[in-house]
């Protein structure tokens, strides 16, 4: 498409500052926490826990519930309020990508997932018979009308003033309303128990990394809002090395390369190439726009479209499928 | 009350003392086949709690459900539930207000099938749960946008109406098995004291309960059709083709009266056998029953007409690709012998009178219940399997979708639970309502006459 040196005189407000404030303040609230949240409880009088300064020091069990709900709690409040003054956005360019998948990776490595688990998705698309096949990176379009958070029914998932549309797997009931009422098939659900060791799954749950994922409740692309919140670019965007993907905010009207760390101007890069989101007749209104498969000079090479198993070999429970 | 008498098997002499013993008599005795049945039942809940305690165990997974069949049998069962439990109304209320006095004897039928499908419909969503254990978190952070609220609101709703819908006729009936089953066990008659709370059918007193039955009569008709719309809006709300229907709800209504009244003609056959009712479920109700079989199947037949017509004629992108599958690919078998053996096919039979006798008509309403059970599967899951986007990246077997032993076990569990609920109620209360049939042959005098 474009060459790289192009638009760099263009305001070349770097993405990573403008959210640097936020990311101090970040800091700061997780600094005032103590990280003996992370410990499990175990039972007994007094448990002996490594404080951040590297200290051993000895706690009554109750005290650390009380800390990681109050951990949890400010977790769950700042990842339902999200980050003022922006509203995220993702323009994807199909035309670069090679189906390198390092951004499907990257994603899984993050959140925590099984092979066969994808917040983003790689598909292999071929529009009509007669024109050329291309890959398409598929992540939850984080929907400015979105059906799945209408239809829950606990208010577990929900959409923030920043525009990400986010889980609270602390409190999702596991009815799958929202699975069946997302029409790009962007939410997965945790039908097995995760490969957790038992220190892992007693982290404290991070409602904007959705990790520790939990048994019997839903997953999906979360525009990778702890990144966000530290000012960094989504996990997958950083990922690519093909610069597929641009990152930025609506209201700047600015958008980021993740490979080049180039910045644009969002609503040119969208005028200039026509880009597009998907299914405009559903109402949804999808934050990640397309920009067309054009112009390709590298070759298409189809992979296979199945995994062949469900499990990961190290796991040990099996279905009785 | 009705002028011509519809118990023709019962004579005109026929004295009001024969009726309450008819009634009562298969009340006195347990019989052998009667226990085993009841341990046969218990055996296969046991099975099912057991499938679903490994279920609790091991997660969702051990159902056959993935992520591109997020819901499966146990959304179809809900769907069949509700949809049977649907018939109560029908029955009790429709026909009455109508002042369709045949149904009479068959009111009770019903209402113990409404019961006891309401509340395995109940089950089936905590079944379905992936996370039972905060089934409070839709009372305590409940959002009134999501049609699971309605569902939540209006089944409970009806699983109380139902319930006072049937206990509110019995009471006369178990004042009379208060005075007249001395021989029963203890535990029994305690029941029968306590519940029929002092009936001594004074003049106040009949008409107290006369009201009372009328107010909730008319009371179970919204919440009646609201229930099965609520359902049906699961579906509907979604974006989603062959679901995303604005006759979802009617259609949906339609075909639960088409399941509510096969359930009720197999259940009058089954219990004119076991009971010695043929002079009360006579030649007649049959005929009349599957008289409003035959209109609730036409009806359900209009609306799948409706329901396929309409987005097969156009034949849009997604709709087109979901019919393409119904109609001819992988379920097509599933889904004509469904549409053949379940609605057709029964349609055209019982327009003769013979198959309206309690045996035939018995056999083809077999087949339109299963029909019921497999269309609501067929409406579940299929749609789910027709995304926007191509399924990728994911093992081939997200692709289809079979249930395993452990939804199968569970979902037996269920039907065995509802046929136990109404196998022990009817242990214990006569299932054809005592005074009412004796109302009707015009036995007044005697119930202001008793006590
Ligand atoms: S893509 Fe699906 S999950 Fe994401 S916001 Fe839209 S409807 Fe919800
Ligand atoms: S599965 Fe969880 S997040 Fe989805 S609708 Fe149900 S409660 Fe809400």
């Amino acid at each position: 498409m474009k060459n790289k040196g192009k638009d760099r005189t263009e305001s070349r407000r770097d993405f990573l500052k403008n959210t640097a404030i936020l990311s101090a303040g970040a800091m700061a609230v997780s600094g005032l926490v103590s990280s003996c949240g992370d410990q499990p409880a175990e039972s007994g009088e007094k448990v002996a826990l490594l404080t951040a300064s590297g200290e051993l020091v000895e706690v009554d069990p109750s005290q650390i519930k009380k800390v990681r709900k109050e951990k949890l709690g400010e977790l769950q409040e700042r990842g339902r309020e999200g980050l003022a003054g922006h509203h995220w956005v993702m323009v994807i360019d199909l035309s670069k990508c090679k189906n390198a998948r390092k951004c499907m990776a990257a994603c899984q490595g993050a959140h925590e997932l099984r092979p066969y688990q994808h917040h983003i998705n790689v598909l292999q698309m071929q529009d009509t018979p007669s024109t050329a096949p291309y890959y398409m990176p598929k992540p939850c379009y984080h929907c400015d009308n979105p059906p799945c958070t209408k239809v829950c029914p606990v208010n577990a998932t929900f959409k923030r003033q920043d525009g990400i549309v986010l889980i609270d797997n602390e409190r999702c009931i596991g009815c799958r309303f929202c699975v069946a009422a997302c029409p790009y098939s962007a939410r997965m659900f945790q039908w097995f128990e995760p490969d957790y060791t038992e220190e892992q799954k007693n982290r404290v749950y991070d409602v904007e990394l959705n990790v520790p994922q939990k048994r019997g409740t839903i997953t999906k692309c979360l525009f990778s809002a702890d990144r966000l919140r530290k000012g960094q670019l989504p996990y997958c965007v950083s990922a690519c090395p093909n610069g597929v993907y641009w990152f930025g905010d609506k209201l700047e009207d600015a958008v980021t390369n993740g490979t080049s760390k180039e910045t644009r101007k969002f609503s040119e890069l969208i005028k200039e190439n026509a880009g597009y989101t998907y299914f405009e007749d559903l109402g949804t209104k999808p934050q990640v726009y397309y920009l067309p498969p054009k112009n390709r000079t590298f070759d298409y090479e189809p992979v296979d479209k199945f995994l062949k198993e469900e499990q990961p070999s190290t796991h040990h429970e099996s279905s009785t499928h | 009350m009705s002028s011509a008498p519809l118990h023709s098997d019962l004579s005109d002499s026929t004295s009001y003392e024969k009726i309450r013993e008819d009634l009562i008599r298969p009340l006195h005795k347990n019989t052998f086949g009667n226990q085993v049945w009841i341990r046969f039942l218990i055996i296969l809940i046991l099975l099912g709690a057991f499938a679903y305690g490994h279920q609790l165990i091991k997660g969702l997974g051990v159902t056959a459900m993935r992520d591109y069949s997020a819901w499966g049998l146990y959304i179809s069962n809900f769907v069949f539930w509700v949809a049977v439990s649907l018939i109560g109304s029908l029955i009790s209320s429709i026909l009455k207000l109508l002042n369709q006095n045949w149904s009479t004897p068959i009111t009770r039928i019903s209402e113990l099938i409404a019961v006891g499908a309401i509340t395995m419909a109940a089950a089936s969503i905590v079944i379905d749960m992936g996370r039972p254990d905060r089934v409070l978190n839709i009372p305590l952070h409940g959002r009134l946008q999501s049609p699971i609220i309605w569902d939540f609101f209006i089944v409970n709703t009806y699983l109380v109406i139902s319930l006072i819908l049937l206990y509110l006729p019995l009471i006369p009936d178990i004042a009379i098995l208060r005075d007249r089953m001395t021989n029963a066990p203890k535990w029994q008659k305690k029941i029968y004291e306590l519940l029929s709370i002092g009936w001594q059918g004074t003049q106040s007193q009949w008409k107290l309960l006369k009201r009372a039955i009328l107010v909730m009569i008319i009371l179970i008709l919204p919440v009646a059709f609201s229930i099965h719309t609520v359902t049906s809006w699961l579906f509907a709300v979604t974006p989603r083709a062959g679901w995303h229907s604005t006759i979802f709800g009617p259609y949906f209504v339609s075909g639960a009266f088409v399941a509510g009244a096969s359930a009720v003609v197999i259940a009058m056959y089954v219990f004119r056998k076991r009971q010695n009712l043929q002079a009360y479920l006579t030649d007649k109700h049959f005929n009349k029953m599957n008289l409003l079989l035959i209109l609730t199947m036409l009806l359900y037949a209009y609306f799948n007409i409706n329901e396929y017509l309409v987005a097969g004629y156009t034949w849009q992108r997604l709709d087109g690709k979901h019919l393409q599958e119904l109609f001819l690919g992988h379920e097509a078998p599933l889904f004509w012998l469904t549409q053949i053996l379940g609605l057709v096919l029964p349609i055209i039979l019982l327009l003769f009178r013979p198959m309206r006798k309690p045996l035939p008509s018995m056999i083809i309403a077999i087949f339109v219940l299963i029909g019921a059970w497999i269309k609501r599967f067929l409406i579940v899951i299929p749609v789910q399997f027709n995304p926007q986007f191509p399924i990728q990246n994911v093992p081939e077997h997200f692709t289809h979708y079979i249930p395993t032993y452990t939804e199968i076990v569970v979902t037996l569990a269920t039907l065995a639970t509802a046929i136990l609920i109404i196998t022990l109620l009817v242990r214990i209360f006569p299932v054809v309502p005592i005074w009412e049939v004796a109302h009707e042959k015009g036995f007044h005098k005697i119930f202001k006459a008793e006590k």
